[in-house]
């Protein structure tokens, strides 16, 4: 408790403390002021921030950068999706069933993939969700590229999906979930050991630790994660297409763990909210400047990626002070 | 037979292609350890250059040995203004800095040439088909591609093998540090591998313009596929890069040609032309896999 | 606390773009299309078609003030339901035009026609499952389901001495309708049939060897955009036009013409609409168009301008309000306005009963490159998925 009192007096705390409220609030806010649009995106930014937590514990913490992590959107989505194609309409089924099969691609491919490193860790996790992604436009009976429009999950009597609020709580607590589940995990001996072989794996392989098990396992409750946003991801649209699982959706999650603070807590968070603001108000600003121009919003923003990268090398969190982890 | 050597002649012309774009990678790679998306842009740059002066010259040949040395510049400006910074960072960093590129480029392109595509048309004298064999007409443009490619390739061989330069590249490949104690200016080293890359990435997308038509973004769709072939190549390696793209250009014209039939032998027709075109897209994905987990640095690679 | 809450929550609302109600607002349309990265190109006719639309209309429809707010789909279908998203709750649009592509329109309905209520007039994409079980009261079209253009071409070429055909089309959903449209009405020898990877396939090479080595008599091809300029070009350059005729749907229009050029002379293709056409109002727009950007308006652009001028038709119809969503529908149902293709009616899934027109691509008197109709390959056609729509 003393501690949680001492988090609170620094910056990053307050500033946390305040964001977290407001999270909380917002549906009231969009209510109040008529601005539904924003509640909608909001609860895509909680359901990307699920995400890039679940990245952010391998790439973060682990160093290992993964080019692929938009697949467990698709693992997810589509275990939820085929689910209630085939009638199954109840959330009790259907989520443990995708969280399980996304842990389960994630155990397949943590196996084949974690013997290399680098470039080429990158590329072998990039060609897995490549494959998954083919796959899913060749699954004719499930919509193919045109993607399925599905009902969405039944919690009978608990929640109901559809109403744009609850699902909104319903996200955020489960981010809170995520968030309290990593930060236990970073500060276990699992997670240090993860962090220590980020630096230095001869040292923990020489202390006896077997890395590429505990990286393996990382890896997977990494998926497991990733398959609950996914399983989000595709309650919010009510629909599942393989461009879920695109590359550039996995780019999209490493430029937001960047972007918010590598290995950092609330830094996936953080991206995730600078990443979605930049995204809605960058076109609207230029468009301010001069009717027309908005539409060139990229000749921006991708400027200011090379400077993210350059410049800005512990990202958001680390505008707030140096992180105690 | 003749189809059979159609079909490889093909896959030749293709694997060739793939090559010329990836060995500005793997150079850029192996020796400054970058990992560099914005490849692609240049491949691209390349194409809307090269279309550019054709359009003033009135001639493709002129056109695109203007365009060589204009691509080169550019590769040259990139490097000083952005890439020379990420040399010494991870990999990381320079994925979202040259992702950063790539966007910027494409908008580029947008608002210099216009959001509709460009067509460079086939050179006049190339404009037919040869007999490769009697009877087997082969594109003569096509044709004329595999010999560019083939002397770039043997080019890039005596250059790599025999000259200063490419003892200064093997070098940097294998050991970094070791260019420095050399006592090379490595500043100006980097700045002309990074153009001598960006070359080769014009000549590609130049020599593929008349092919595939110009675009924007036509970079990205074929630079994963370049990064394919340097990962099961060994990063690093020229002879790697040279053997993965055959390879992959056969795999890829064996997965279009051949498998549909194939596959007949023991689906039912429906089945197998609806799973043929499925497989054939990701062959070389399941390929690059399978070679990662048997070699963890790839067929020619040396070890992390 | 909460003072401060409500200031913060203001900021943040006024930096998304709040705006007071009005009394009389102007009519909004929201339009979707793709307007960056290589497919950009269809984004931009279908844009200056709808401008033109709105000139010709003096900017008012029934008096009131209409505005169109554009946005762009990336050509990515989570995008395009987001965009459409912002459309329905943030501007609060009347109607959302525009959709280039299916797997845009189908991940964009329901946020448009159920949870928003709104009435959605697709420009372009038809799904078969929009035109059969997923069929909706608040959905219109203003082109075609997708099987329906291939069909036509397919009666035509059974009626013509062409005993077989080789097919080729993208590896995706719209790629697989247009292949099992042509085979619904050509009864000939399908001699082969490739379905290519989409849309990164960059040489068709291989299956062109195929074809040379097959030896049929036509090939039919369903290749748009930039991909249809790719083919043609591959096509020639492998020695096979003047050899094997090409029969094409969606693959060369006025927007592909001026960089296929030569190549696509003679090449046959259905529509349901041609630049040609000779009723007034499109003389009109074509005419205009020319004047304006110098080039020949597409199908895309045409199809457009009806979705502009349906609307305007419930509009003028209403005298302006737009306040009963169930008035609005009946006259939409109506179709009562000039199409540029001519008069056609609505079918019970909202989709046109319209006739397809074989055109032909030939070089005009200025010895520009354009489309000319030569024959009507189907009158008043109805797509096959109707019955299948729940509305009766």
């Amino acid at each position: 408790m003393t501690d949680l009192v001492a988090a609170l007096r620094t910056t990053r705390g307050i500033v946390t403390l305040v964001l977290l409220v407001l999270l909380a609030v917002l549906p009231l806010l969009t209510q109040a002021f008529d601005q539904r649009y924003l509640l909608s995106i909001g609860t895509r930014v909680l359901i990307w921030a699920i995400a890039a937590v679940s990245l952010n514990l391998i790439l973060g913490y682990g160093g290992m950068v993964s080019f692929g992590h938009a697949v467990f959107f698709g693992t997810g989505g589509y275990a939820v999706g085929i689910l209630a194609h085939h009638g199954i309409a109840s959330g009790w089924i259907q989520w443990p069933v995708a969280i399980a099969a996304s842990a389960l691609w994630a155990l397949v491919v943590g196996a084949l993939s974690l013997r290399t490193r680098g470039l080429y860790f990158i590329m072998i996790t990039l060609a897995f969700a490549q494959l998954l992604y083919y796959v899913g436009v060749g699954l004719e009976a499930y919509g193919a590229d045109d993607g399925l429009n599905i009902g969405r999950s039944r919690f009978a009597g608990l929640i109901d999906l559809r109403d744009k609020a609850s699902f909104y709580w319903l996200c955020l607590a489960l981010l809170c979930a995520t968030l309290w589940f990593c930060s236990r995990f970073a500060n276990s001996r699992f997670g240090l050991v993860i962090r220590g072989a980020k630096s230095n794996e001869l040292r923990m392989a020489a202390l006896g630790f077997p890395v590429f098990r505990y990286r393996l396992a990382a890896f997977t409750i990494s998926g497991a994660f990733g398959g609950l946003s996914g399983i989000l991801m595709a309650n919010e649209g009510a629909y599942i297409s393989p461009a879920m699982m695109s590359w550039v959706k996995s780019g999209d999650l490493i430029v937001i763990v960047v972007l918010g603070g590598m290995g950092t807590l609330f830094g996936p968070l953080y991206g995730t909210i600078a990443f979605f603001l930049l995204e809605e108000s960058l076109k609207p600003l230029l468009d301010l400047l001069r009717k027309g121009w908005g539409e060139y919003w990229q000749i921006v923003f991708g400027p200011m990626l090379v400077l993210i990268a350059l410049y800005a090398r512990g990202g958001i969190d680390s505008l707030m002070g140096r992180s105690r982890g | 037979m003749d189809y059979l050597l159609l079909q490889v002649l093909n896959g030749v012309q293709l694997g060739l292609l793939m090559f010329l774009l990836a060995a500005g990678l793997t150079l850029t790679f192996g020796i400054m350890d970058l990992v560099n998306l914005a490849h692609g842009s240049l491949y691209m740059m390349g194409a809307y250059i090269a279309w550019t002066f054709v359009g003033w010259t009135d001639s493709f040949v002129l056109g695109a040995l203007l365009a060589l040395p204009a691509t080169f510049l550019l590769g040259v400006v990139v490097e000083m203004v952005v890439a020379r910074r990420l040399y010494a960072r991870d990999h990381l960093d320079q994925v979202l800095a040259t992702f950063g590129l790539i966007l910027f480029f494409n908008e580029l392109v947008r608002v210099i040439w216009g959001p509709a595509g460009k067509s460079l048309a086939v050179p006049a004298f190339l404009n037919r088909t040869v007999e490769i064999l009697p009877g087997v007409p082969y594109p003569a443009y096509r044709f004329a591609i595999i010999v560019v490619g083939a002397v770039v390739a043997v080019l890039l061989a005596w250059l790599v093998a025999r000259t200063r330069l490419g003892m200064l590249i093997r070098a940097g490949a294998s050991n970094r540090r070791m260019i420095g104690a050399l006592g090379v200016d490595i500043e100006l080293l980097f700045t002309l591998v990074f153009g001598l890359g960006a070359v080769f990435a014009g000549l590609a997308g130049l020599m593929a313009a008349p092919i595939t038509s110009v675009k924007i973004g036509m970079g990205d769709d074929i630079l994963i596929l370049a990064f394919v072939i340097i990962v099961i190549g060994g990063i690093g390696s020229i002879k790697g890069a040279f053997v993965a793209a055959m390879l992959v250009g056969q795999i890829d014209i064996v997965g279009r040609a051949f498998l549909p039939d194939f596959l007949k032998t023991f689906l039912s027709s429906a089945a197998a032309s609806s799973a043929a075109p499925a497989i054939s897209q990701v062959l070389v994905y399941v390929v690059m896999a399978g070679v990662l987990v048997w070699r963890p640095t790839g067929l020619f690679g040396q070890r992390a | 606390m909460t003072y401060r809450l409500f200031g913060a929550a203001t900021i943040a609302a006024l930096a998304f773009g709040l705006q007071p109600a009005m009394a009389q607002a102007p009519i909004k349309i929201g339009f979707i299309s793709t307007f960056s990265g290589p497919q950009a190109a269809i984004g931009e006719d279908m844009r200056r078609s709808v401008e033109l639309a709105k000139e010709h209309l003096g900017g008012k429809m029934a008096g009131r003030a209409f505005e169109i707010i554009y946005e762009d789909d990336q050509f990515k279908p989570d995008v395009g339901k987001q965009r459409s998203e912002k459309l329905v709750q943030q501007d609060k649009v009347n109607f959302v035009a525009g959709y280039i592509w299916s797997n845009v329109l189908l991940a964009s309905l329901k946020t448009v026609t159920d949870e928003g209520d709104t009435i959605l007039i697709s420009s372009n994409a038809g799904p078969s499952q929009i035109a059969g079980e997923l069929c909706n009261k608040n959905f219109f079209s203003t082109s075609w389901q997708n099987d329906q253009t291939p069909m036509a071409m397919g009666a035509y070429l059974q009626g013509k001495a062409v005993k077989s055909l080789y097919l080729m089309a993208g590896n995706y959903a719209a790629g697989k309708d247009m292949l099992a449209g042509v085979k619904r009405t050509f009864k000939g020898q399908i001699i082969g049939e490739d379905l290519t990877k989409w849309p990164d396939q960059l040489d068709f090479s291989a299956e062109l060897a195929k074809i040379r080595a097959a030896k049929p008599d036509g090939i039919f091809i369903f290749y748009p955009g930039a991909h249809g300029v790719q083919f043609l070009t591959q096509y020639a350059q492998a020695g096979l036009k003047g050899q094997i005729p090409l029969y094409q749907v969606f693959s060369i229009d006025a927007i592909t013409l001026p960089q296929q050029k030569e190549l696509a002379l003679g090449t046959m293709g259905a529509q349901e609409w041609v630049n040609d056409l000779p009723n007034d109002q499109n003389k009109r727009f074509v005419a205009d168009f020319r004047k304006k950007h110098g080039v020949f308006p597409s199908f895309y652009g045409a199809q457009s301008y009806d979705s502009i001028m349906l609307i305007a038709s419930a509009a003028e119809a209403l005298k302006g309000d737009l306040s009963s969503k169930d008035k609005v529908r009946a006259e939409l149902k109506k179709a009562n306005f000039k199409s540029l293709r001519g008069d056609f009616k609505y079918n019970t899934n909202q989709f046109p009963i319209q006739n397809f027109y074989i055109q032909e691509a030939v070089k005009d008197a200025e010895g520009t490159m354009t489309l000319k109709t030569v024959a009507t390959a189907v009158k008043d056609a109805k797509d096959p998925y109707y019955e299948k729509c729940p509305m009766k």
